[in-house]
């Protein structure tokens, strides 16, 4: 196959070879052009069948009881494995010659091909196939990414080898000289219309191709000719099976049993981490492979085989010999099947030494974390992919076996959401392989000319080098607290034209998008002015009297609140909302000025700031946590820090310590109603129909909703809430509270902190953002809510109204 | 209902394969040759069924040739067990030509004993285990009919068989 035709700078400026990630400006122009291009020509296909894909995968895991156990037994199997690999090499090898078949280990892709090269034209000098129609030696192959990871195609077709592919997604591409767009469903980026009219280009039919099931019948036909004059059919393998030399193949067109059991050779090609140790343990992949990758319980074709295996060859050019004529009668199996076990190395094994790539050798190539991806569905794998792979885990991937080049070139593309996780089989930490490849690329960048610009804003623990903007978004707080120092005057500032324009060019902030407005007064001091600790327990004193007749030790708690940067700085009114609403069910209240969390610099890569700033955090709530305090956390990203990353960064008892302490605002709220407090005591949709917190102008009173039925409000998650699995208490809360909330089944809402505000992403970030918000508008409520800053942002921009916390909405309004 | 697991087993096979439109006939041994005829569509070509006093109707082709494979409407395989939860069916992949039949024909029809119907992938892996201990390694599990969406739009019957059918033997 042709050079890849999707990478960025080849298709306008020409630039080549660059990554998105470097240098600033004409980069940036680079990679937004390439990413408009996608969007606008493949973006709506890829967002239709990856977003089914995906719900339907929601489904199918929501059904499986075991879910999570059998995830759990798939990783644990796959970390053996790994940790195995040398053994279960030897162990396959002793296995597969013993059923009569050979194993090559490749080192690499140009090993991997001239072995193959060799077999297929021997092969061809003594095949009993029918002689294709050019006289070329002919493979027939089944879909295989290991075998695109090779180029083989290309190899094969230089050594004058005729070569098929005939998994029609596959075939599609080979015809149209295109790439995969997807790991799973390669040519998911072409419309019906799109194949319809280049096959009828390509084939010149006697009527033109118009429907699916006309071009798949004249596929099988020609597809199905090829199968049977080939001498040698090759597969990839989903799994191999070390003790039995199994080569197990999940597929739904059947495509794979013909190539692996018609032609009488057979040559599978893998790479080394497919090895799994025993039949045992093929189990819960088979369960899982299918309910990850499209929601279905099983695939069409679960292949198991053992080759060479005794199934009679088959020689069509001999139409009148019984099939297996050739068959030895005497050992009951063939004796004219040949079988080449091919397992790749190609970067693998030092992958397997490498503490933060190794997980990546876990993955079984579902796709799942492309179809759970907004940014994914929005661009496909032409952007959102490297040399081969794509989707999150591509950047394992390519770091590992291309190098770390091909994975800068799109890894920006991941905002560290997380949606991923939960959708992946074997519970690999996606957004976490993400951030250290950031890292790694931000460390091999060159200082840059600006970096003096940002340099009294950076306190980080980061090199000269990386990228400005990305350096910038890594230390906000220290931004964001000068900012608010010095409001108005720099939110006049940072709406004037030629700031804009400075921003842009130096910073990679996009024009187009709203600046935050900082606040003059910062959450910690409005608390501090208030009267502090001592205030808060006063109100919360006279609020416990009115809402418990019985005060239960379970209500006897006081939280630290946490100041996240932007409710600290910018949107302070859900900070006071919260305070507010602890108060009123009878919960003191701190508000210590506290460390940013670290999740700024994560985003950006800044692996060594964001460990020095956990323990900056851990350090000063340590005392807190030791008095029993409960640490509570409106922004959902400052929460999954804590309760994520800080496993990486902090000693086990502390991070243990501070995740089992601390809470979401409204799942803490929850537990205090399960504990007897009363929603009476805050502003309910069922009360005297005045709603606070919502100063949109647009609310209609309470004449819809009711205590029964709720009055309708429309909700969107935070991603990395969702993954906490925190949406539900949020919803529970609402409900309490007398509303009905409607909930969004995007999965982001593309902003992701820093991401819609960089110039290469914005439009991306806005694409993502509009699926949303008309799924919201569909929703036709009076009153949208968010739990998270991005995403309230992102909305108010979309919907043109108030977003508020759902905090904000239920908070009582004095105080 | 009977309450014998085997019959519980049986349907729910029958609903797994519901959902995936392929069809489940009921059929005593006695009478499974005389099923099959009217289930086939000719020519058919089919691997002689383990089952006792089971046999293929007469106008089943075995050990077909090439151009019988390649012309065949109708392929009748033993199942060597059924997976109920899912609406699988194990076929082996054996000298006698399980593989190509169940494969390139247009129509798969495959044979169970209700005995061998297991409920879950559990009991499916149970016997694959056991299978394999056996020296019998080489196993597909085909569940409904071959599908692709790779042409824009879901279609049956790509490189497998566009129909199948699941005849179950009652009392084997």
């Amino acid at each position: 196959m042709a050079e890849r035709s999707h990478a960025p700078g080849q298709t306008e400026s020409g630039g080549g070879g660059s990554t998105a990630s470097h240098t600033p400006s004409n980069s940036r122009a680079e990679t937004a052009a390439h990413l408009r291009q996608l969007l606008e020509t493949e973006g709506d296909a890829i967002h239709a069948h990856t977003s089914v894909s995906n719900l339907q995968r929601h489904e199918v895991f929501d059904e499986t009881e075991n879910l999570d156990a059998l995830r759990s037994e798939a990783r644990a199997i796959k970390e053996d494995a790994i940790d195995r690999l040398p053994e279960l090499i030897e162990t396959v090898r002793e296995a597969v010659e013993a059923n009569g078949g050979t194993v090559y280990v490749a080192e690499n892709a140009a090993d991997a091909n001239a072995y193959v090269a060799d077999i297929v034209d021997d092969r061809a000098a003594t095949s009993t196939a029918a002689e294709s129609a050019s006289g070329r030696p002919s493979v027939v192959k089944s879909k295989s990414m290991t075998t695109e990871e090779l180029d083989l195609n290309d190899a094969l077709e230089s050594e004058g080898i005729e070569v098929t592919e005939t998994d029609l997604g596959e075939w599609v591409l080979q015809v149209a000289d295109d790439t995969p767009s997807h790991i799973v469903g390669p040519a998911m980026h072409l419309t019906r219309e799109e194949i319809a009219e280049l096959f009828t280009e390509q084939f010149d039919p006697d009527e033109e191709f118009e429907t699916a099931e006309e071009l798949t019948r004249f596929a099988r036909d020609h597809l199905g000719e090829r199968i049977r004059e080939a001498d040698v059919g090759i597969t990839g393998a989903n799994f191999v099976v070390a003790e039995s030399g199994t080569i197990t193949l999940v597929t739904n067109e059947g495509n794979a049993r013909k190539c692996a059991v018609t032609p009488d050779t057979h040559v599978a090609i893998a790479g080394v981490e497919k090895l799994i140790p025993s039949i045992r343990d093929l189990e819960p992949f088979v369960d899982l492979i299918a309910k990850s990758a499209t929601g279905q319980e099983i695939s069409q074709y679960v292949t198991m085989l053992s080759p060479p295996t005794e199934s009679p060859t088959l020689t069509f050019d001999e139409p009148d010999e019984p099939i297996g004529a050739n068959t030895d009668a005497e050992t009951n199996g063939s004796t004219d099947r040949e079988f080449h076990l091919v397992l790749l190395d190609n970067g693998r094994t030092e992958m397997r030494a490498d503490d933060q790539l190794r997980e990546t050798l876990y993955c079984i190539r579902c796709g799942a974390c492309s179809n759970s991806c907004a940014n994914f569905q929005a661009v496909g794998g032409h952007g959102f992919g490297g040399e081969t792979y794509s989707g999150g885990i591509a950047t394992g991937w390519e770091a590992g076996v291309h190098g770390q080049d091909s994975a800068a070139e799109f890894n920006d593309l991941c905002t560290g959401c997380t949606r991923c996780v939960d959708a992946c089989p074997v519970k690999i930490d996606i957004p976490w392989i993400n951030t250290v490849v950031r890292d790694r690329v931000n460390r091999d960048a060159e200082p840059e000319a600006y970096d003096f610009l940002v340099d009294g804003l950076t306190p980080d623990e980061e090199s000269g080098g990386l990228d400005l903007g990305k350096r910038f978004f890594g230390n906000i707080a220290t931004a964001a607290k000068l900012g608010s120092a010095t409001a108005p005057v720099s939110n006049w500032l940072g709406e004037t034209a030629p700031v804009r324009a400075l921003l842009e060019r130096t910073l990679g902030i996009d024009q187009r998008r709203a600046l935050p407005s900082f606040e003059r007064q910062s959450l910690v001091d409005w608390f501090d002015a208030r009267g502090g600790e001592g205030e808060s327990k006063r109100r919360a004193a006279a609020g416990r009297k009115e809402t418990h007749d019985e005060p239960t030790d379970a209500l006897d708690r006081e939280v630290v609140l946490y100041p996240d940067v932007y409710t600290n700085y910018v949107d302070t009114d859900r900070g006071k909302a919260a305070v507010r609403t602890l108060e009123a069910l009878g919960v003191p209240v701190s508000v210590p000025d506290l460390p940013e969390s670290g999740r700024a610099p994560l985003s950006q890569g800044m692996v060594a700031t964001a460990d020095a700033q956990a323990s900056k955090v851990y350090a000063a709530l340590a005392e807190d946590l030791d008095a029993g305090r409960d640490v509570v956390v409106i922004e959902p990203s400052d929460l999954a820090a804590f309760q994520r990353e800080y496993e990486r960064f902090l000693p086990e008892r502390s991070f243990e310590r501070l995740r089992d302490n601390s809470y979401e605002i409204c799942e803490f709220i929850f537990g205090l109603f399960e504990n007897g407090a009363d929603p009476a005591a805050l502003s309910t949709a069922g009360g005297d129909g005045e709603r606070i917190g919502v100063g949109n102008g647009n609310e209609r009173g309470n004449e819809n909703g009711n205590r029964d039925n709720g009055h309708p409000i429309a909700y969107h998650s935070h991603c990395q809430q969702r993954t906490l699995n925190l949406e539900a208490p949020t919803v529970a809360v609402l409900e309490r509270c007398g509303y009905a909330p409607r909930t969004s089944t995007v999965e982001c809402c593309g902003m992701a902190g820093s991401f819609g505000y960089k110039r290469e992403y914005y439009e991306v970030s806005m694409d993502v953002g509009d699926r949303l918000a008309s799924e919201i508008e569909q929703a036709s409520t009076d009153l949208v809510v968010a739990s998270g800053t991005s995403c309230g942002d992102q909305l108010e921009t979309l919907l043109d109204r108030t977003v508020p916390h759902p905090v904000e909405v239920i908070a009582p309004d004095h105080g | 209902m009977s309450t014998d697991t085997d019959t519980d087993a049986v349907g729910q096979l029958e609903h797994a394969l519901e959902e995936l439109e392929v069809s489940l006939e009921r059929v005593s041994a006695a009478d499974a040759s005389e099923r099959l005829a009217a289930l086939l569509t000719e020519p058919a070509i089919g691997v002689d069924l383990p089952f006792e006093s089971v046999s293929l109707p007469e106008s089943v082709t075995t050990e077909p040739t090439a151009a019988a494979l390649a012309d065949a409407q109708t392929g009748i395989t033993p199942a060597t067990f059924a997976i109920a939860e899912y609406g699988t069916v194990a076929l082996e992949s054996r000298a006698a030509g399980d593989e190509p039949i169940s494969v390139y024909p247009e129509h798969h029809i495959a044979v169970v004993a209700a005995s061998d119907v297991v409920p879950d992938l559990a009991g499916g892996f149970d016997r694959l285990a056991d299978q394999f201990d056996a020296g019998g390694d080489s196993i597909v599990f085909a569940t409904g009919r071959s599908a692709t969406a790779d042409m824009g739009d879901l279609v049956h019957g790509v490189h497998g068989p566009g129909e199948v059918t699941v005849v179950v033997l009652e009392d084997r």
